[in-house]
């Protein structure tokens, strides 16, 4: 069982090494770009073999775009092509070097990726909380008035583009609460404590953390709501009613356990969605995580640094999904078996 | 018609029919020419709401009112042709993994299971930033990347139709699976399958806004989210002009609420849910027996021609 699962996120992961790798190859010959000419074609040349670029894509193939098969390619050692060399460096955590800022892609991302981690870790355990508590009183209170509220608030909080709702936030605290237009630190500041400078970060964290928090509540708020009313429909909530427990005691003892169980499928399933998110909150609030080095590199036509930031979100959902994944077969006995 | 009798479904269909009127008819609502050339003074950038402009002028000068109702084009043709392509892949893929089972099912599901877990705003970025921003491109990437969803929800059902009495029956009488499948299957996946297309619609048209604010748009296309990529890159929030920023997204938030509304009013028309449970004061458990023979007469009326 374990293994199967662990052999399902390797072949996930291969499947985006593959799919990381050709996509960058359809937009054809990365030296076109190089349009100068004082460029002689030998220095072209110099840096094609530099690259490796003067390697097949792959066996058989000299190039995608345009597409070239050739035949006598086939017999090529398959450690000897761009793709094996991709693989390598993949390996190594060699993910290239940035064209904009010629530093090494892996030492930009890795401050990034903690950056993204934070922001996502606090809006989602925000998100998670308050949309199960609104849930559990919208399943509880079902077909009143506060019920279909809540049910009407959650809809529209689903319907609203993250970006645009970071945007009018970004708007509002800034002009009304004077809260900074975006970073994580105030720029060039100097800090007496580290107390000092944790407050200007948590000041820089709230309008992207609330953004984060209210996009997520509306979905949480109605799974769990769904969820909790199926179980209060099963047959031991009446037993136990009969038994003459009160109703707090019935959730607490006997329905929300069993309520949770779809919670924890649903955020896992949500993490690929929440990286979503995060590039669209991180552009609105530059908050330099992966996202905002996403927009930067889409705005820069950075390629490695855009392969390279690609390829770490994925892995980061796809052994989320896996942990997620485990947890939930700790969690229902059923499963283990 | 029993589905407008529910208040989700009337209220969705109304705002998407309100919509796709303007759509349709901007040139005879808008009160500009979205393509005329302004003469753009220090005034006309960013002006407040006024008697000439209802809803203000953008940083170009032209009205936000006349983008707006433009604006909603792309939107709706992005939406409905990215869903279209999303139910077409998950629908074939779905039926042809519930309905043949094994290697096949085994295949797909992993497929599916792979694609899943992917992240696809990212790979939508990527793939459009390759392939260069342009409507048919976006819809492409968008349709071909919101499959996953449908492909699951459509198999399950196909799992649970292809053990049903009247599906056996017809396969001992030696129907093909041809008929099989467009005879007995395909009614009972369809409807559900019409609910998710609205869904993925609204999905769509959210990605595809994200996509436009982070300039991955058609330039030569108006949309709302191409309005709130102008009104971000180009000044909107320090000149306090709020309405280049409220006005698109409200469109936004108004077309997806209305098609999450028509989504989830069909799905609880088909598949009713329950609405009632042992907490409550005064248990209606017995109404969802009826509500089954309500929304699936072809169960409920004849058990005996089923079985």
């Amino acid at each position: 069982m374990l293994l199967r699962k662990v052999g399902w996120a390797a072949l996930t992961v291969l499947f985006v090494v593959i799919l990381n790798f050709f996509l960058f190859r359809i937009m054809g010959d990365p030296t076109k770009i190089f349009k100068d000419p004082r460029l002689s074609p030998a220095i072209i040349e110099n840096i094609r073999i530099r690259f490796g670029l003067d390697k097949p894509v792959i066996n058989c193939f000299e190039s995608l775009r345009p597409f070239k098969f050739k035949p006598e390619l086939c017999a090529v050692s398959p450690f000897h092509t761009q793709f094996s060399a991709y693989v390598t460096n993949l390996a190594k955590g060699n993910f290239g070097v940035s064209f904009h800022s010629q530093k090494p892609v892996s030492e930009l991302l890795r401050q990034r990726l903690w950056n993204t981690l934070l922001l996502i870790g606090a809006g989602q355990i925000l998100a998670i909380i308050l949309g199960m508590l609104l849930g559990i009183i919208a399943a509880w209170k079902v077909r009143t008035i506060i019920d279909y509220s809540s049910l009407l608030v959650a809809l529209t909080a689903w319907s609203v583009p993250t970006f645009w709702l970071g945007m009018v936030l970004l708007f509002w605290g800034s002009t009304q609460f004077s809260l900074p237009l975006g970073g994580m630190n105030t720029i060039g500041a100097s800090y007496d404590s580290g107390w000092e400078q944790f407050k200007d970060m948590v000041r820089h964290m709230l309008l992207p953390t609330i953004t984060f928090t209210l996009v997520w509540l509306g979905e949480y708020m109605i799974i769990m709501r769904s969820s909790l009313l199926e179980t209060l429909s099963q047959d031991y909530v009446l037993t136990a009613k009969a038994k003459g427990l009160s109703t707090f005691q019935i959730l607490k003892d006997h329905a929300l356990q069993n309520a949770m169980l779809p919670m924890v499928t649903i955020i896992a399933l949500n993490l690929g969605f929440t990286v979503a998110g995060a590039i669209q909150i991180e552009t609105v609030f530059s908050w330099p995580g992966l996202g905002l080095t996403i927009f930067e590199a889409v705005e820069r036509r950075d390629y490695p640094v855009l392969q390279g930031a690609f390829f770490m979100l994925a892995v980061c959902v796809i052994l989320a999904n896996f942990l997620a994944d485990m947890l939930y077969s700790t969690l229902d006995p059923r499963i283990r078996s | 018609m029993k589905a407008l009798s529910n208040p989700l479904v009337a209220l969705g269909g109304f705002i998407i029919l309100l919509t796709v009127g303007m759509a349709i008819f901007a040139p005879l609502i808008a009160p500009y020419d979205p393509d005329e050339t302004v003469r753009v003074t220090l005034d006309s950038i960013y002006a407040r709401p006024s008697s000439q402009h209802w809803w203000g002028t953008d940083d170009a000068g032209k009205d936000v009112l006349t983008n707006f109702i433009y604006g909603s084009r792309v939107s709706l043709i992005v939406g409905f042709f990215a869903s279209l392509i999303s139910i077409g892949i998950g629908g074939f893929l779905g039926m042809l993994a519930g309905y043949s089972g094994g290697r096949i099912d085994k295949w797909i599901s992993g497929l599916t299971n792979i694609f899943l877990v992917i992240p696809d705003l990212p790979l939508a970025i990527v793939l459009v930033a390759l392939l260069g921003p342009n409507l048919l491109n976006i819809i492409l990437v968008i349709g071909i990347l919101g499959w996953t969803g449908s492909s699951r929800l459509v198999r399950s059902q196909t799992l649970s139709i292809k053990e049903r009495k009247f599906v056996l029956r017809a396969k001992a009488l030696g129907a093909s699976h041809l008929h099989i499948i467009r005879r007995h299957i395909l009614p009972h996946v369809l409807p559900l399958m019409i609910a998710n297309a609205v869904l993925v619609i609204s999905l769509a048209i959210l990605n595809e806004s994200a996509l436009s604010f982070l300039g991955l748009s058609d330039p030569t296309k108006l949309s709302w989210g191409q309005m709130l990529n102008f009104a971000f890159t180009r000044g909107a929030m320090s000149a306090g002009a709020w309405w280049a920023l409220v006005v698109p997204g409200f469109g936004i938030v108004w077309l997806v609420l209305g098609c999450t509304l028509l989504g989830h009013g069909l799905e609880q028309v088909l598949n009713p849910r329950l609405e009632s449970h042992h907490l409550m004061p005064n248990p209606h458990m017995t109404s969802i027996q009826t509500k089954t023979s309500e929304a699936a007469p072809h169960l409920a009326k004849k058990p005996k021609e089923a079985s």
